[in-house]
């Protein structure tokens, strides 16, 4: 049968997938890893966490806002799902940072590449015969980037909302600070980091526009938007790692293994 | 330092062939150009390979050097070992006419669907006035030299022949982007970006970046923008409201 891919007749033959010297499968094999590690401890936080999500003043960022009645008593400041919700409330939010992240232009690179193999790196001939990309279903939803984008916004400020209730002690009250504070304001930092070094915040901002000149307030944002979205994957993984260890300090917290060090 | 290399060059065209072995001598220096036009010169007269200016802004020595698309003109061999060998086959995307020389026609095919640049019909030429922070995205993608490294790399044509009929590259969607972002274009080009250019297919590994001699940023400042541009027209509520009480001409679909 007459191939379609490097080998489509009429083209070169060199009769290999490619022949690059280099170790090009690194960078797959260890976004396979990481992704995996990090979906593979999402899944367990999700689904077995529940009574390990609130420590009080902290809140787990796979549980926050927790919306469901049934949230834990400290934990339940924005309930309004009633008692019918039967399954773990964190499925009420944690659609959105994973739908952010399925969508953002740094993850689709780094899955395609890794998981797809489509292509598994540059000149690496991919496995499939078929490509349709991202114009048919399911991967045409990527188009609703722009949709996670804004409720990402809104995930964000509720997080550093978290981390300034983290300024109470166990008891409420203010004034007070711990390590879990200090993680909570660095989680939040790093995920506004994450977002707003989005493409799709770059866009909003002034990218759509044809005349900078005439939004002058809106260029100068889009410059910093600009330099900071050069750093956009280094965010992605930053904020996914002090997703894990924000979220694993609460458990600690909230399943007894550790007792919050105080600073006053 | 002159040392002896080992080549494997393609020789051969569209109906068959192979890699062929050549020592050659290395001088302190060169680049991978020079070593075939040596081997030209004293070892393989026939070979043939598309050059011009030998300083990376003809966009003619497009080959593949390992595996991996660049130009000829700008390989250093000091980049390699000397115990390194080294492969040099034409672009794997294109068609081969013969040895290193591949034709690139399909390029020109797609260049000539971009609708041209299109001023407001009242500006003469010679009346454009534009303000530099308002050309200076589009300016970047003007330093394309049209190498069709990144076309060669992009595997939504490189490993999917058939796709070539509704793909236009990344060539032509910056080119898109380019126009679509000037200041002074009347024409929008979102709806032919998806449905003419098949700006759908691009799946943003970032390939067509890593390989533009230019550094022209291919994808973050162009097929990504230009596909931003479309959510704003199809998918994203907020601008589709808001552009119904927006002041100012509305751009007009491209001449048919």
């Amino acid at each position: 049968m007459a191939t379609t891919g490097i080998d489509t007749p009429g083209r070169a033959q060199v009769g290999v997938k490619t022949l690059r010297q280099d170790a090009w499968w690194i960078q797959p094999a260890l976004v396979v890893l990481g992704l995996t590690a990090f979906v593979a401890y999402g899944i367990w936080r999700v689904f077995w966490g529940s009574h390990t999500y609130y420590s009080a003043p902290y809140i787990s960022i796979f549980y926050s806002p927790c919306i469901a009645s049934s949230c834990v008593p400290g934990a339940d400041e924005f309930a309004f799902i009633g008692s019918w919700w039967a399954w773990t409330p964190a499925l009420l939010v944690a659609w959105i940072p994973l739908g952010f992240r399925l969508t953002c232009y740094y993850y689709r690179k780094a899955y395609f590449r890794s998981y797809w193999l489509s292509p598994p790196a540059c000149a690496v001939a991919e496995p499939r015969k078929n490509y349709t990309g991202e114009r048919r279903f399911p991967l045409i939803l990527n188009n609703s980037h722009r949709w996670f984008f804004y409720l990402g916004l809104l995930l964000a400020l509720i997080l550093t909302y978290d981390a300034v209730l983290a300024f109470r002690d166990p008891q409420g009250q203010w004034g007070h600070m711990g390590l879990g504070t200090v993680l909570l304001i660095i989680n939040a930092f790093c995920l506004w980091a994450y977002t707003l070094s989005c493409h799709s915040c770059r866009n909003t901002i002034a990218g759509r526009l044809n005349h900078f000149s005439k939004h002058p307030v809106r260029y100068r944002m889009w410059t910093i938007v600009s330099r900071w979205n050069r750093h956009h994957p280094k965010w992605a993984w930053i904020s996914l790692a002090t997703i894990v260890i924000a979220d694993y300090y609460v458990y600690l917290l909230a399943s007894g293994h550790l007792t919050d060090p105080r600073f006053f | 330092m002159a040392y002896t290399a080992h080549f494997k060059v393609w020789r051969g065209d569209g109906s068959g062939g192979a890699l062929q072995d050549f020592d050659v001598e290395v001088n302190e220096g060169e680049v991978v150009l020079d070593i075939i036009h040596r081997l030209q010169a004293t070892q393989t007269p026939d070979l043939a390979v598309r050059w011009n200016c030998k300083a990376g802004k003809c966009g003619s020595c497009s080959a593949e050097i390992n595996g991996r698309p660049r130009l000829m003109c700008m390989t250093r061999m000091s980049t390699f070992t000397e115990e390194q060998t080294i492969a040099v086959t034409p672009m794997r995307t294109f068609p081969v006419i013969r040895d290193l020389v591949t034709d690139v026609s399909y390029n020109y095919e797609k260049a000539r669907m971009v609708p041209s640049f299109a001023p407001p019909a009242d500006l003469a030429p010679g009346d454009y006035r534009m303000a530099q922070v308002d050309v200076e995205r589009s300016q970047e993608f003007r330093k394309c030299i049209e190498c069709f490294l990144c076309q060669d790399v992009c595997h939504v044509i490189r490993d999917h022949e058939p796709n070539k009929e509704s793909y236009s590259g990344p060539r032509f969607l910056i080119r898109l982007a380019e126009l679509d972002m000037h200041p002074l274009d009347t024409v929008d080009r979102r709806d032919v970006a998806v449905e003419d250019h098949g700006l759908g297919f691009c799946n943003i590994t970032k390939c067509c970046t890593e390989v533009c001699p230019e550094g022209i940023k291919i994808t973050d400042n162009g097929i990504i923008p230009l596909k931003e541009r479309v959510v704003d027209k199809r998918y994203d509520p907020v601008f589709s409201v808001g552009s119904l009480f927006r002041k100012g001409q509305k751009r007009s679909a491209p001449p048919t």
